[in-house]
């Protein structure tokens, strides 16, 4: 027994159960209620959506990838449902495959896959659409919700942010018209408090994107203005799970807060001046390019490097 | 009183299998391999030679510099030979082999010193010198040498390190129930050395016990006033002494420099009881608390070894190991070594024998970083592991260099949080040895 030859390995001997797969399934977990809540308030049409989107995404990146793992590290899965929660209640089926597989092969592979890309990729696919299909993507495109309506007629309309009106607690349950998993704040609220929950995210990015909306919102009617940009529209889940994702955000603490506050402002200055009624996507793509600058001038001062602080 | 703590660290469970088991002495071998080199410092020479005949306590290994400690008999009988052997950090080292005679016998000079206060701290730093004390954390800076300081870095301070933050290990956690006067002798003696006022003893809230009982006996013991039980987040990597003193005192001793820098000496728990059991018993450092400890282990044990009694002999004591045991490792399971066979001495600086089964011994496949920046969230010194790694996988050790490689102290809080599991402390390691190696040209 004795004579027994050990594995050798460099410290440390014990590693944390989380894996990139688990941290995704995590946030497939957190997106439940999301998705919940807009087969609730849209009916069938949305689930199509959703399961399209996702199956698309996983299918480019199986197939780019010659992977015979379908769901691999599951960012694919997280990109797929991500993009449909940003897109309207039924858009053409081709319009979700476009958008699935530019977000995958334009948005993440191009750069060498998971970790490795700049941008967001369900924002990216989401800015292609919009950019391309415009038709299909703003204007009276967004079913007005008829919770548990499976059969109801497309009763489309703008989106509050379009027409500047909607009551504070409709905004806040999400029985407004809008993208898929938007309209929500209650549902991305359950699901983010998951995330903080496991640790997935801390409070900087959302809290900073968010209270520079309300700040800015402040200056257009008092906080119902404050409070009525933050819960509009896709501030809601950009802030908790778009700006949050961890590859295309920065790492240090300081970083997170000034990207979430960028993310914030560009927001608001596309609503307020900008061509869109909407400004998430493209404020939190901006704030992704400055991300690896944001890193290099907010590296934390060393241990024991900012004070002698005993004389 | 709140928990105090530093900033980041990871919490990798407790595993402290063996807390309540108490120090039993273990087996003493029929031979026992003493390696001459057992501190970070100088080896030591042999004081002996073969055929000579030598009694437990007596100086066998003389030291080569002052940052050194000697080295003593762990039993009576006589030396057979003279030898390179396996050691615990990797290259065989000159030993010395001894052939028990099973007597026992003490040397003649283990006679008790005169009580602390009639001992001064030139007296004092002597004893431990001559005991051959050094740190028994693990590190095993030779004690004396951290107990002369230069005249610019006034000691104020003397922090026992009671956190024992390592998983799965207890010799500490024994020790400061079952030999708590030591300990708070050991100190005592401490601060007389440095002329410092204040004593402090830093014990992690997962050892309640040791808690209440170190609080007990300074609140019984008159003259005590000024050492304060501080008790600490049971988070890891709160043993490191940087974070220790951060925690205990909120000083940051600043880059690349010493506790002194900020009037500090931190000393390990098992450090003070020899301390104090030279003091008390003239008694030098041949022997030590061993946690033989994991799920390997079919009986964990918390053992009192004599130096160079060898780690196979310790595990057979436990029970043996298990069918499925894969890796052995001298020390706790974040900073400990893996070694490759049990055919190896347990030295001063062992305060563990670990083995972990299959169950624990993964490989795992390396894909790039997310930048989710959990590494930065835990690395205890601030610096961007996941940045540190990069340049390492690329070749750009210069870069690691600048981005602060040298001050990472290798705790593995950055590789054990991980998600896409890449070898990060592994990276700066190697960054760190090739900078050092450029800087010695």
């Amino acid at each position: 027994m004795m004579s027994k030859k050990f594995v050798v390995s460099s410290s440390p001997h014990l590693r944390s159960p989380d894996s990139i797969r688990s941290i995704m399934i995590d946030v497939l977990i957190a997106l439940f209620p999301v998705v919940l809540m807009s087969v609730l308030l849209f009916g069938y049409r949305a689930l199509i959506t959703i399961i399209l989107s996702a199956l698309a995404a996983m299918a480019t990146e199986a197939l780019a990838l010659r992977r015979g793992n379908f769901f691999g590290d599951g960012s694919a899965a997280v990109t797929g449902l991500l993009l449909a929660l940003t897109l309207p209640v039924a858009p053409p089926w081709w319009l979700v495959i476009i958008g699935a597989v530019s977000a995958i092969v334009v948005g993440k592979l191009v750069y060498g896959g998971t970790g490795c890309n700049i941008f967001n990729p369900a924002l990216v696919g989401r800015a292609i659409l919009v950019i391309s299909w415009g038709s299909h993507m703003a204007g009276d495109v967004w079913l007005c919700p008829e919770p548990y309506a499976f059969t109801a007629d497309l009763v489309t309309s703008a989106t509050p942010l379009a027409t500047g009106q909607a009551p504070l607690l409709d905004l806040f349950l999400g029985t407004v018209p809008g993208a898929l998993g938007e309209t929500s704040a209650l549902a991305i609220l359950i699901g983010a408090f998951w995330l903080f929950y496991k640790g997935h995210i801390c409070w900087r990015i959302p809290g900073s994107f968010i209270g520079v909306v309300f700040l800015l919102g402040l200056t257009q009617g008092g906080i119902t203005a404050g409070l009525w940009h933050v819960l509009a529209g896709g501030v809601m889940l950009g802030a908790f799970f778009m700006a949050t994702d961890m590859v295309t955000s920065p790492y240090t603490p300081a970083g997170k807060v000034i990207y979430g506050a960028g993310c914030g402002l560009i927001t608001m200055v596309i609503r307020l001046f900008g061509n869109y009624p909407e400004g998430v996507t493209f404020a939190i793509l901006l704030m992704n390019a400055l991300t690896p600058l944001i890193d290099n001038y907010t590296v934390p001062k060393k241990f024991g490097e900012v004070k002698r602080n005993h004389a | 009183m709140g928990l105090r703590t530093f900033a980041g660290g990871v919490r990798p469970g407790h595993y402290k299998i063996t807390a309540d088991l108490p120090i039993t002495p273990a087996r003493v071998p029929e031979q026992v391999v003493i390696p001459l080199h057992q501190n970070i410092g100088a080896p030591c020479e042999p004081a002996v030679q073969v055929g000579d005949s030598v009694k437990v306590g007596q100086l066998i290994g003389t030291p080569k510099g002052f940052v050194s400690a000697p080295i003593h008999a762990s039993v009576s009988g006589k030396v057979v030979k003279i030898a390179p052997y396996n050691h615990p950090l990797g290259n065989p080292v000159e030993a010395i082999f001894i052939e028990n005679d099973g007597q026992d016998t003490p040397w003649e000079g283990m006679k008790p010193h005169k009580p602390l206060e009639e001992l001064s701290a030139d007296e004092l730093r002597k004893i431990a010198q001559e005991a051959g004390l050094v740190g028994l954390g693990g590190a095993t800076f030779p004690t004396h040498v951290k107990l002369s300081p230069p005249k610019e870095n006034p000691i104020d301070t003397v922090i026992i390190n009671a956190a024992e933050c390592e998983p799965f290990l207890t010799a500490d956690h024994r020790l400061l129930l079952e030999k708590t006067e030591d300990v708070i002798l050991g100190l005592r003696a401490f601060m007389k050395v440095l002329n410092a006022d204040k004593g402090i003893i830093g014990i992690e809230d997962n050892k309640p016990d040791a808690i209440e009982q170190v609080s007990k006996a300074l609140a019984e013991s008159a003259g005590e006033e000024n050492i304060e039980l501080c008790i600490l987040s049971a988070k890891y990597p709160q043993g490191a002494e940087k974070m220790l003193i951060k925690a205990t005192v909120g000083r940051e001793v600043p880059p690349g420099a010493l506790p002194m820098a900020v009037n500090v000496v931190n000393q390990n728990t098992g450090t003070a009881v020899a301390m104090a059991e030279a003091i008390k018993l003239g008694k030098p450092l041949y022997e030590r608390v061993v946690t033989v400890t994991g799920p390997g282990i079919k009986k964990p044990a918390n053992l009192l070894v004599r130096v160079g009694t060898l780690v196979k002999d310790l595990i057979e004591q436990c029970g043996g190991m298990t069918d499925d045991a894969r890796k052995l490792i001298l020390g706790g399971p974040m900073m400990g070594l893996a070694q490759p066979s049990a055919d190896v001495p347990a030295i001063k600086g062992t305060s563990g024998v670990l083995l972990l089964t299959e169950k624990e011994v993964k490989q795992y496949s390396i894909v790039p970083c997310i930048k989710c920046g959990r590494c930065v969230d835990v690395c205890p010194m601030r610096l961007l592991p996941n940045l540190l790694g990069s340049y390492v996988e690329m070749g750009l050790v210069e870069e690691a260099e600048k981005a602060g490689a040298m001050d990472c102290f290798e705790c593995g809080s950055c590789t054990y949080i991980c998600p896409a599991k890449r070898p990060l402390v592994q990276w700066i390691r190697m960054a760190k040895g090739e900078i050092a190696a450029r800087r010695k040209k």
